[in-house]
């Protein structure tokens, strides 16, 4: 198998090269089901330890019995790259997978967002994972298991709250507010701040210390792994650790339906033209194809949902006929999926593929709304927004030490689930180790203040 | 820069790495155990179902639990959600709700779905009473002595004759070895190698009890009343179950009148009419003197009611009650109150405060919520274990 699959891998490379994928070279293995099961779980082939991600794998366990569920691939961006082919793949999937693999390959070395995400997390998010989970698994040998799974609570139940845009190494915060002559004399400032005559130095130096933090701060795993008052270093180091987990999966996150559907264009389009492979064979792989991009289960009339790996692959088949693969690569490495979907899902291609948008009330009725290319663009986009995650920064610390977070509820359209939102906090308040509130609205949209429940 | 890519397959030995990663499975385990360490919290209640006369020290109770959830940040319901579909449909048809999973790909958040799944956890009744018992660091119980003794056989020391089912294996063995070790050509086993384990008749003090558990099924005792009270006696049982080798259940409903039941129908009995406690007292002391003669038997005793009895009777109670306290190890009274801010308060209640004035072991209950049974539960275990250690 491995050998019959290296031939023809060569092969489907020779032809994505000359198409002009680009990418680095990729690690293929083939591993058991399980394991891929598995990976699909973890986002990553060895990561931390958590009791949540045990439910995830039952769920996923059990889909699979039900046959809901294949997984062909997975793959890793960086470089080299990572990918595993199920073992249960027969031959004729896996030259397509190979194909679809190559052309994530050249989906992240291009775009923009990977590019950044690669540049900061580095490109060994594989190995870098598997290190977090080692110092991890140290931890829990120092600190005890139920220490350290306290800590993971906090940090993964935050880890959508990083801000991508101010990156993953950042600087603490000015502790003054600037504009001080002195504020860039290091020594001076290092001086001042050695106990002795405090009245001199307010005389001499009458300057303002900076509100914590000095703007809205949305990377609440950032926050508190650098300004919790007690945390301790190994506490810390699960945080940063989360956080740089959380970085790379971003883009990952927010180019999904680009991303899924650049590799599906590719495997079908790269297959199309391997004549090498035999005739059956090839029957074989195009229905794997339709299997991975239909748009919905067969027996259905319509789905409540939208494949991404359907809706990206018909967009960007209609961006090579109508703009020309010139443009096509330029959006591949520009756009993540809100400019990709706002731009290019067009009305027409909207109508042609049937995608409507609907209304769920709460008792359950489903209605079909008016067709708005916007609207449309907007429910798709919806889930998407912040990493998937409400609007929470934040707000400020008080001189008690009492963490203050906001949620942005007039952003996300409605508050908090208060009885979640409280859990949370519980985890929070056990790093904090100060109280813990939040600020939202209830379900009148009248301002609310959360507490974390009493230990 | 274009560097091919590799491919590496099942055969060579550099692939097992991950296997020694079982990650899921851990980490589903993990989950478990913390689920077991949430239900714990919430015993009674789980529980409050459970056959109570069961013997078998391995029986368990099945409880159906749902998963934990890992909370995140989450936005409230929204009164009207919108989403995005695909299909033949037109602006104003209605769709068939749920089941709105995506075709196959979805490597969605499987994590935070009800699902329709459901957990059931299978806990050791004997292990549910050991967490009690740990909670409550309350102290090891010895076998509550009774009045009498029992011949009992028990082992004690070896003889060199006795019957085949006897045959200590491991003994013989040793003394076939002795011998062999001064002649080592001896033959294997002779019959003076063997050794038979020998039993002698002890007397033991009685270690057996009977509880009797009477209700008032007038039609004044609601639903929620009678579960409460059937969790409650649920617990006495398996707390008792630790001291007594033996225990045995009597049952006894009354209304005007009393008839002892059986387990399996006595939680299910209605009566209607008026509420004659003295009746279920005098059907107590006869099976008390028929069956269960107060010298052999511990007898413990508790009798649940919303608290109402007829004034008539009060006079005719209380001498029966007194009768039963004057046998029983223990008496209780579980009551559970008509409104929740008038406990104990009650002609019944009454009836059983003379009892412990007059420096009879007995206590009561009340009863009106599933943590009050819990907290009645605490006590009544504390009150043993007092009782015991002393």
């Amino acid at each position: 198998m491995a050998a019959a699959i290296e031939t023809y891998g060569r092969r489907i490379e020779e032809l994505a090269r000359a198409q002009g994928l680009d990418y680095f070279p990729v690690q293929f293995e083939e591993v058991p089901d399980s394991f891929m099961m598995e990976v699909a779980v973890y986002g990553l082939p060895v990561r931390m330890p958590h009791w949540s991600f045990g439910v995830r794998y039952i769920y996923q366990l059990i889909q699979h019995r039900m046959g809901h569920s294949r997984l062909f691939e997975v793959v890793f961006p960086g470089n080299p790259g990572r990918a595993y082919l199920a073992r249960g793949n027969s031959l004729a999937e896996n030259t397509l997978v190979v194909a679809h693999v190559l052309g994530h390959a050249d989906f992240s070395r291009h775009n923009e967002l990977f590019r950044r995400s690669q540049q900061e997390v580095g490109y060994r998010i594989v190995d870098q994972a598997a290190d977090h989970a080692r110092q991890i698994a140290a931890a829990i040998e120092e600190q005890g298991a139920a220490r350290v799974e306290q800590v993971l609570d906090a940090a993964l139940a935050l880890e959508a709250h990083i801000d991508v845009f101010r990156g993953l190494r950042r600087e603490a915060y000015p502790e003054f507010v600037a504009g001080q002559a002195t504020s860039d004399d290091t020594f001076r400032q290092r001086f001042h701040q050695l106990p002795g005559d405090e009245r001199a130095v307010a005389a001499a130096e009458p300057r303002r210390r900076a509100p914590l933090p000095p703007h809205p701060e949305k990377d609440l795993l950032w926050f508190i792994a650098r300004y919790a008052p007690e945390l301790e270093g190994w506490e810390r180091d699960i945080f940063l650790a989360v956080r740089e987990e959380s970085f790379y999966f971003y883009p990952v996150f927010a180019c999904q339906i680009m991303n899924e559907g650049w590799a599906s264009y590719w495997h079908a389009r790269l297959l199309r033209e391997a004549d090498f492979i035999p005739q059956h064979e090839y029957l074989d792989a195009i229905k794997a194809h339709s299997d991975v991009v239909r748009p919905h289960a067969a027996d259905r009339q319509a789905s409540l949902a939208i494949n991404p790996y359907h809706l990206g692959f018909c967009m960007w088949e209609s961006i090579m006929d109508n703009l020309g693969p010139q443009k096509a690569f330029e959006i591949r490495a520009q756009d993540d999926d809100f400019s990709f979907v706002r731009n290019y899902l067009t009305a027409e291609l909207a109508e042609e593929l049937k995608l409507f948008r609907y209304t769920a009330s709460a008792n359950g009725v489903v209605e079909v709304a008016e067709r708005d290319i916007n609207a449309l663009r907007d429910a798709i986009l919806a889930p998407k927004y912040n990493f998937g995650a409400p609007a929470v920064a934040v707000r400020g610390v008080d001189t008690d030490g009492t963490l203050h977070l906001a949620h942005d509820h007039a952003s996300d359209g409605r508050g908090l689930d208060a009885d979640r939102a409280a859990r949370v906090l519980g985890y929070l308040q056990r790093v904090w180790r100060r109280p813990v509130r939040l600020e939202t609205v209830d379900g009148r949209g009248e301002a609310c203040v959360i507490d974390a429940p009493a230990a | 820069m274009n560097l091919p890519s590799t491919f590496s397959g099942c055969s060579a030995g550099g692939e097992d790495w991950y296997e020694l990663f079982s990650r899921g499975a851990r980490d589903w385990l993990r989950h478990n155990e913390k689920l077991r360490r949430a239900v714990r919290e919430k015993l009674p209640e789980v529980l409050g179902n459970a056959e109570m006369s069961g013997t078998d020290p391995g029986r368990t109770v099945r409880v159906p639990v749902r998963f934990l959830e890992h909370y995140r940040f989450r936005l409230r319901e929204a009164d009207e959600a919108t989403g995005a579909g695909q299909g033949d449909v037109r602006p104003g048809d209605r769709l068939a709700q749920p089941g709105a999973t995506g075709p196959g790909q979805d490597k969605g958040e499987g994590g935070d779905g009800e699902g329709g799944l459901q957990l059931v956890l299978e806990l050791k009744v004997d292990d549910i009473v050991d967490w009690l018992w740990e909670e409550l660091e309350l102290p090891n119980l010895q076998p509550r002595a009774g009045a009498t003794l029992d011949d009992e056989y028990q082992r004690e020391g070896w003889s060199r004759r006795g019957v085949r089912s006897r045959l200590d294996r491991r003994r013989s063995m040793k003394e076939s070895l002795k011998r062999r070790a001064v002649d080592p050509a001896g033959p294997a086993f002779t019959d003076e190698d063997l050794r038979f384990r020998q039993l002698v008749t002890r007397r033991q003090p009685a270690t057996q009890a009977v509880v009797f558990f009477a209700m008032d099924v007038s039609s004044s005792m609601r639903d929620r009343d009678r579960q409460l009270a059937k969790t409650f006696f649920f617990w006495v049982v398996q707390g008792l179950r630790r001291q007594y080798s033996r225990l045995e259940l009597v049952f006894v409903a009354h209304t005007v009148k009393a008839w002892e039941f059986p387990e399996a129908e006595f939680f299910q009995v209605r009566g209607s009419g008026g509420t004659v406690a003295s009746s279920a007292f005098s059907l107590v002391s006869e099976i008390i003197a028929e069956r269960y003669d107060p010298a052999r038997y511990n007898v413990y005793f508790f009798y649940g009611s919303d608290g109402e009895n007829f004034k008539d009777d009060h006079d005719a109670a209380s001498a029966g009650l007194a009768g039963i306290t004057a046998l029983a190890s223990f008496s209780g009274y579980v009551e559970t109150p008509a409104s929740e801010d008038r406990g104990l308060d009650t002609e019944t209640a009454g009836l059983f405060r003379e009892q412990a004035d007059a420096g009879r072991p007995v206590d009561s209950y009340a009863l009106t919520s599933s943590e009050s049974v819990w907290a009645a539960i605490r006590a009544f275990f504390r009150q043993q274990a007092v009782a015991g250690a002393g």
